[in-house]
């Protein structure tokens, strides 16, 4: 699903961003930093969105829009992005696209750019998200880097959001200075979880892959202040070439030095960014690292944290993992290649990333009406 | 392997520069050729003799694998941060998480009456009609009082005999006096029973009050009632038929069964592990006798040396991880609780396998005569005339002045392992425990002798015996790492 896309408008003036509020009439004006649903002429049924400026006609990538969500319109470069869509389960908080870690697998790139503004949107979106807003994610870049606006917003979602979860994706590294992981436990916000990835037992390895001198050590620190706080954490691990071999060694040090932990979830290579510049050097055939993943997988749940599998097609997981085996909950996560069309147990599959078809196993062997039943 | 892009730095550019150093450390030969290693949290790793020599001498390279393992496990530092040192301490702090909890397990002995005569028994038996042993109300009432005071916020109250339930009108008493002194906190109980004599009306009250029960099974018929005898010789046939009303009455899982293992037990491993599979049980328990009471005295006949013991252990854990191979499902206890201590950074709450030791800090007993003691092994001994143990009286004494103003505090002393000599350099200090009560009685010092104490030599055994198993046997590993959820 496109969540940006070009416009025609002869629409003018700066940036805004603008909730949909639902259909009026034809070009009747909405107030400002709103949009209203309207067909254009009388003899055309195509929907616009009208501004209280102008009109926008809604391209056909975005037609899935509606009432409730909230998009931001840049009429100077003639582009529209969707910020929050009412009727998904789960939206994204884009904070930022700068990073202070560059993984060799990151899937978005960082940018050293100044995009200040994407947080400042942010905070304008909240108030006018509905209330029964499921879960939202905050994402980036490195959320962190925001400093007290990340606060802000956690503020801001714990006012106007109050049911709804908060689960954030940080490499915990600026949570090694206890006063900030003070200020984020200060808001006392009621649904909220950060997951942190570490990539190795061993701070050579773990700084390799996120190319970060000292990042292992910061993170490390970062999440025993974030359990200290008793902030929830989540422990997260993407497997590739790099990172699986010490995935028993991984599971122990987890286990041991972070037993508080309220899970741990091992990932599949998303094949964008520099994933895909690096495939060569990371890719690795899920059936070839099936022993240390069970192992660690065992060594986990044994210590009593719950351990999840994601993004990775349930034939290629050896049986005793299939339990441990989730599917996304985002959609352009669970896609499925050629081979699995007669397959009985897609409901059940973690599938692929859409980036998956650059490369994935040549061993998928579909789960066929007699097999599926001993495997479900 | 292909490169990375020319924009990422290979692996080597993210090594520590410095050499590494030693972070604290204790070792022990496991065998021929090999050291287990361990740190202050518990963490280790078996190693052979060259690798120890490499790794003290600072030869160890880098890249080797050990390296990575020790590096990971915190026997070595290679950055010049103090993060280990933070992570260490972390577990460290949740090893010890149940300190601040104080005690938290209460035993209330109702009675010394009992209807068994067994040779082992680790208090005196008396006749079942004198009333004089029974424990009054007023005593019970002042105990509970004391009990609450405890800041634990979980209580577990285990009751205790005699036969307990030859005083269930106290037992009932005590478990309705507790829950409305203290609505809302969290209380478990416990019967210590034989079984003998429970009666619908009892398991009608347990049901309503979610009590559980344990008792005692020695193994099959022929050596449960040779080891328990009773008028009729029935012991057996009762627990077992107590045992199968409690399930239908109470649920599976509300009655749990422990062994004493005397001179005739230790033939038999594999029928008393046996008994408890067709019993139903998924866990045994092989336990070491105490040399307390009846145990003592009767050592001759039924005591045993502590080598016996633990080939007796040895073969029982073979036969059990036999059984898991053949998909039965049955966990060996005290192995549990062993490895629980190796392979988690978490507490355990089994008094002798605690530093400082669990007598008074995690358990404490109240006498039918209202006197406290810190252990039930301490109050085993007093009825052999050595009151060494007794904390104070339910009627004298106040809390503070049972906690503070007792031998606890040099019991307590005692009982760090940390600082004891024999266990302070001992590799597997972080696992074990002291029993400041079994070295008084056997030598005389709450300390005691380490390199002549069979508490030492059946817990270095237990431990060694363990590691091997994890180390050299995958099939028996992946069974005992499944034991410590």
């Amino acid at each position: 699903m496109n969540l940006s896309a070009k416009i025609e408008t002869s629409l003018g003036g700066e940036p805004f961003v603008a909730l949909i509020e639902g259909s009026v009439g034809p070009f009747h004006a909405p107030e400002r930093n709103r949009l209203v649903f309207a067909t254009e002429g009388e003899h055309s049924s195509a929907r616009v969105l009208v501004a209280h400026q102008g009109v926008i006609p809604i391209p056909p990538d975005l037609s899935y829009l509606g009432v409730g969500d909230i998009v931001r319109v840049n009429p100077v470069s003639k582009e529209i992005r969707v910020l929050y869509r009412r009727a998904s389960r789960y939206n994204v908080l884009f904070f930022t696209e700068r990073c202070n870690s560059r993984c060799l697998m990151c899937s978005q790139p960082p940018r050293d750019i100044d995009d200040g503004y994407l947080v400042e949107d942010i905070l304008t979106s909240i108030p006018w998200m509905a209330k029964d807003t499921p879960e939202l994610g905050i994402s980036g870049g490195e959320p962190t880097l925001l400093h007290d606006r990340l606060i802000d917003v956690l503020s801001a979602t714990k006012d106007y959001l109050p049911n709804t979860a908060l689960h954030m994706l940080s490499n915990g590294r600026l949570f090694c200075y206890l006063r900030y992981a003070e200020k984020l436990a200060a808001v006392k916000h009621p649904d909220f979880m950060v997951g942190i990835p570490v990539y190795a037992a061993t701070e050579e390895r773990h700084d390799f892959v996120v190319q970060s001198q000292g990042a292992f050590e910061q993170t490390c620190r970062g999440i025993l202040n974030l359990g200290r706080l008793g902030i929830r954490v989540e422990i997260r691990m993407v497997i590739h070439r790099e990172t699986y071999r010490h995935l028993p060694e991984f599971a122990r040090f987890v286990a041991r030095n972070f037993p508080f932990v309220d899970q741990v979830v091992f990932m599949g290579l998303e094949l964008m960014g520099f994933a895909k510049s690096n495939l060569e050097a990371l890719w690795i055939d899920p059936t070839d690292y099936q022993n240390e993943l069970e192992e660690a997988v065992l060594e986990i749940t044994r210590s009593g944290i719950p351990a999840s599998i994601y993004n990775h097609a349930l034939c290629l997981l050896k049986p005793t993992l299939h339990s441990f085996a989730r599917r996304s909950i985002s959609d352009w996560k669970n896609i499925y290649m050629p081979e699995c069309a007669p397959c009985e147990l897609k409901e059940k599959c973690g599938g692929f990333f859409a980036s998956s078809t650059v490369r994935y196993s040549p061993k998928l062997t579909p789960f066929l009406p007699e097999t599926a039943q001993t495997n479900s | 392997m292909s490169a990375l892009a020319a924009t990422f730095r290979p692996l080597e550019s993210f090594a520590p520069k410095r050499e590494y150093e030693l972070l604290p450390l204790r070792f022990l030969r496991l065998d021929t050729g090999r050291y287990v290693l361990t740190n202050f949290a518990g963490e280790h790793v078996v190693i052979t003799d060259g690798e120890l020599r490499a790794l003290v001498e600072h030869r160890l390279q880098p890249n080797e694998g050990i390296s990575q393992t020790l590096e990971a496990r915190h026997f070595l530092s290679r950055g010049g941060e103090t993060t280990q040192m933070e992570l260490l301490a972390a577990q460290y702090r949740t090893r010890q998480s149940r300190l601040p909890d104080f005690t938290a397990l209460h035993l209330f002995v109702v009675t010394l009456r009992c209807d068994h005569s067994c040779q082992y028994c680790q208090v005196s038996r008396v006749s079942e009609d004198r009333q004089a042993f029974d424990m009054s109300t007023e005593t019970a009432d002042r105990a509970i009082d004391l009990m609450l005071q405890s800041p634990a916020p979980q209580l577990k109250v285990e009751f205790q005999g005699g036969e307990s339930l030859l005083n269930f009108p106290l037992v009932r008493h005590i478990v309705l006096q507790s829950k409305a002194k203290a609505p809302g906190r969290d209380l478990q109980f416990v019967v210590a029973t034989n079984l003998a004599m429970i009666t619908d009306e009892m398991l009608d009250f347990f049901a309503d009050h979610q009590v559980y029960l344990s008792t005692s099974l020695d193994g099959p018929a022929l050596l449960h009632n040779e080891n328990r005898p009773r008028p009729g010789r029935d012991s057996y046939e009762r627990t077992i038929a107590g045992i199968t009303r409690i399930r239908t009455r109470l649920g599976r899982d509300s009655v749990s069964a422990l062994m004493t293992c005397t001179a005739e037990s230790l033939a038999q491993p594999e029928a008393i592990i046996d008994e408890y599979v067709r019993q139903g049980f998924s866990d045994v328990f092989l336990r070491f006798i105490s040399p307390y009471g009846f145990a003592v005295r009767s050592d001759k006949r039924i005591g045993y040396e502590t080598d016996q013991f633990l080939e007796f252990y040895r073969r029982g854990l073979a036969h059990i991880l036999e059984l898991n191979y053949q998909g039965t499902p049955i966990r060996e206890v005290y192995s549990s609780l062993v490895l629980r201590r190796m392979l988690t950074s978490f507490p355990t709450g089994y008094v002798d396998l605690q530093s400082p030791a669990g007598a008074g800090l995690s358990t404490i007993v109240y006498n039918y005569d209202g006197d406290v003691y810190a252990s039930d092994e301490g109050r085993m001994l007093a009825e052999m005339g050595d009151d060494t143990f007794k904390m104070g009286n339910v009627h004298e004494d106040s809390w503070s002045d049972l906690f503070t103003n007792s031998r606890l505090l040099e019991m307590a002393h005692s009982g760090m392992t940390e600082g004891l000599p024999g266990c302070s350099d001992c590799a597997f200090q972080p696992y074990c425990g002291s029993d400041p009560v079994f070295h008084h009685a056997t030598q005389g010092d709450f300390v005691g002798h380490r390199p002549s104490s069979h508490f030492c030599r059946r817990n270095m055994e237990v431990m060694r015996h363990l590691i091997r198993l994890l180390e050299d046997d995958p099939n028996a590993a992946s069974i005992l790492k499944g034991w410590i959820a």
